[in-house]
């Protein structure tokens, strides 16, 4: 197992480099870079900046300073922020856990919906409720995320119930721990919904289409046949093989959630990964950029081989040594 | 499956198999025509809107929806819209007075703003409209009193052009890079798969903002359409290439793909002959489900104000208006375009899902996986 996981780390960094590189291209790609920005300031001396393009090395060509970034980041140093003006990986390490606390709830919010919703309209297959399920599946399928998240908005704002977007309450240092903790429940709850609406619409019906699967095998005729009872039929039986194939899921749904997260997060003033990028790409800011690229891409792999080795958990058929 | 009792309308080959089956889901059908609706009032657009896009009056910022009266005197009457005129109350909130003096009757073909049917014939008139100085406005006014009913209109021929336009091209690339990547094998399989990877690693909307970070400022609206675009199908392609990469691993062991070597076929034709047309059940139903990927993301990306700017209107630029809790509350009819969005998303999604439904027995006889 831990060979395994090493292997595919190892085939990730290339192209985790890969995907430096071609960010690094496109933010050179445009005209002017964010040392342009601040020579316009009268208050920044020439020395300074001479100093700056000295530091990043912006006078050298162009694969130099990759390569330059690439061998900093070996010695664990993402470079620095010229918008935020500190090292990238101040601003990124909080802004990295806020997203994920975001896509967390998400995740936990839609599984926890999703699952029993497709074992139900599954086992009610083709009643009115099933029916009805599916309907309004397809209904938020096609809300768009940001429309959700503005009618939310909206709504708090007519009826004060929940905070509208950031991530803290003004006087959140005074607040005793468990207020803390509700105070950003409070907070996440408008991007959580919004993000997690039409994922639990498709998970449902994946997981009804699985279910319906698993029902319909000579297995199920058996245990039905044995007169096992029908609860023990559905949910030992049927549920767990229909489960499986949802936990190599879980991990390209992450990309995805993440993906979702970030224009959420610029709707809701969330202050995470996604609305950061939006900040870095529009300063030129280009180390930060190519960080959070960098971030979006380990989220992604860890992501998969978390799902990877789960699924190994879940299902004893299959060992990824034995190939 | 089918037991019609008619012999002559037997289906001869698979499509028309699917087709039928296709035609037995109502609510698919429904969908299809509606989308053609839609489609049908983007080419028109400048036909069927009562104003052009640029059309402002500054005099009705944020108008009402004018309402639409028939009957005038207790009388029946040809509809008709009463002038309105802006004034402030006490608390400086806008408000529009109905001036019940001022009559203006709805005219069909009415003589309006100059444009270009179809692009090429000149024309004045317009389906419907009033006399100026009234003012129409459907589904109410914007920021500087252009009718949003017209610009939600104009607003659909980027929004639903830009769904054709990027499947084209990302499924274009998807094609050739898949067919390839499956037929040959080996390390090019190796290096192409490595890449559609690479792109599918990064979350999609990050991707999406560094792409649009390297189109430069002084690009003109139709450069930066064109770049959207090209950057969404840039972000599309790789999941494609990957499944008909998949399709095309079990094809070319077929023995038709034999047969063509043997013959001495240039592999270029073979692909494109004998492998690719095999995927095209397959593709027919992911180009469907793919399409509201690119309506939403020129809608996302126009919302946070990188897209199509003013004052061109495209769906998502129309919706930005509403990031501002304010102005939907004073002016709700601005998330309309929502609307929009929605039923056009939810057309492609249930047809794309009734389309593998119904070409779902072919592709098992295909071998896909």
């Amino acid at each position: 197992m831990l060979k395994y996981i090493f292997k595919r780390v190892a085939i990730m960094i290339p192209m985790l480099l890969g995907i430096a590189l071609l960010t690094f291209m496109l933010m050179r790609l445009s005209p002017g870079n964010y040392l342009d920005t601040i020579r316009l300031d009268p208050q920044i001396s020439k020395e300074t900046i001479a100093y700056y393009e000295r530091l990043f090395q912006l006078d050298k060509p162009l694969i130099y300073q990759y390569v330059h970034w690439v061998l900093n980041l070996l010695r664990g140093e993402f470079g620095y922020s010229f918008y935020y003006n500190v090292p990238v990986v101040q601003i990124i390490s909080w802004r990295l856990f806020n997203t994920f606390i975001l896509a967390f709830a998400s995740f936990l919010m839609t599984w926890l919906i999703a699952i029993p919703l497709g074992i139900w309209a599954a086992v009610n297959r083709n009643r009115k409720t099933d029916q009805a399920i599916q309907f309004f599946s397809y209904v938020f399928l096609s809300w768009p995320s940001f429309f959700v998240a503005m009618i939310l908005l909206f709504w708090a704002s007519q009826t004060g119930i929940l905070p509208l977007g950031g991530m803290h309450s003004p006087n959140y240092e005074n607040l005793n721990l468990w207020q803390q903790f509700v105070d950003l429940v409070k907070h996440l709850a408008i991007p959580t919904i919004a993000l997690s609406i039409g994922s639990i619409a498709a998970l449902q019906k994946i997981m009804r289409g699985n279910m319906l699967e698993a029902l319909g095998q000579k297995y199920i005729l058996t245990a039905r046949a044995k007169g096992l009872p029908e609860n023990k039929v559905i949910y030992r039986h049927a549920l767990r093989n229909a489960i499986n194939p949802l936990i190599t899921l879980l991990g390209y749904e992450f990309s995805g959630l993440l993906s979702g997260a970030a224009l959420i997060e610029i709707i809701c003033s969330w202050p995470g990964l996604g609305s950061l990028m939006l900040t870095a790409v529009r300063s030129k800011d280009i180390y930060l950029v190519m960080a959070s690229m960098m971030m979006g891409g380990i989220l992604f792999i860890v992501g998969n081989l978390l799902a990877d080795i789960f699924l190994a958990k879940a299902d004893p058929r299959i060992r990824y040594d034995k190939r | 499956m089918i037991n019609d009792k008619d012999n002559s309308s037997i289906p001869i080959n698979e499509f028309q198999i699917g087709l039928r089956n296709f035609k037995r889901n109502r609510l698919a059908v429904i969908c299809v025509v509606i989308l053609f609706v839609l489609y049908g009032i983007a080419v028109f657009a400048d036909f069927l809107s009562p104003y052009s896009y640029r059309n402002e009056n500054r005099n009705y910022s944020y108008s009402p929806p004018t309402a639409i009266h028939i009957a005038h005197d207790n009388k029946l009457s040809w509809p008709f819209i009463y002038g309105t005129q802006l004034t402030f109350n006490d608390f400086h909130k806008r408000e529009y007075v109905v001036n019940k003096s001022q009559r203006y009757p709805i005219q069909l073909f009415i003589k309006g703003e100059e444009y270009k049917l179809l692009g090429i014939i000149s024309c004045q008139y317009h389906l419907f409209g009033v006399q100026e100085p009234g003012r129409l406005y459907l589904l109410g006014a914007d920021s500087r009193g252009r009718d949003l009913f017209s610009r939600i209109l104009y607003g659909s021929r980027i929004s639903l052009s830009i769904g054709l336009i990027g499947v084209f091209i990302s499924f274009t690339i998807g094609l050739i890079v898949g067919g390839i990547s499956g037929y040959y094998g080996g390390r090019i399989d190796d290096f192409l798969m490595r890449l559609c990877e690479m792109f599918m690693m990064v979350p999609g909307f990050y991707l999406l903002l560094a792409f649009r970070a390297a189109v430069p400022d002084n690009f003109n609206s139709v450069q930066i359409y064109f770049a959207i675009v090209i950057i969404l199908s840039f972000l599309g392609w790789a999941s494609l290439a990957r499944i008909i990469r998949g399709m095309c691993l079990s094809l070319k062991e077929r023995e038709y793909v034999l047969a063509a070597k043997t013959f001495g076929l240039l592999d270029i034709r073979i692909i494109t002959t004998h492998v690719l047309p095999h995927t095209l059940s397959y593709s027919i139903a992911a180009i469907m489900l793919s399409i509201p990927g690119y309506i939403l993301g020129e809608s996302a990306l126009s919302l946070i104000g990188l897209g199509i700017q003013d004052p061109y209107a495209s769906w998502g630029n129309l919706l930005s208006d509403g990031m501002s809790i304010v102005r939907i509350y004073f002016a709700p009819w601005i998330l309309w375009p929502a609307f929009f969005i929605f039923l056009t998303v939810i057309c492609f999604n249930v047809i794309g899902d009734a389309l593998r439904d119904c070409l779902d027995p072919l592709l098992k006889s295909e071998g896909k996986e």
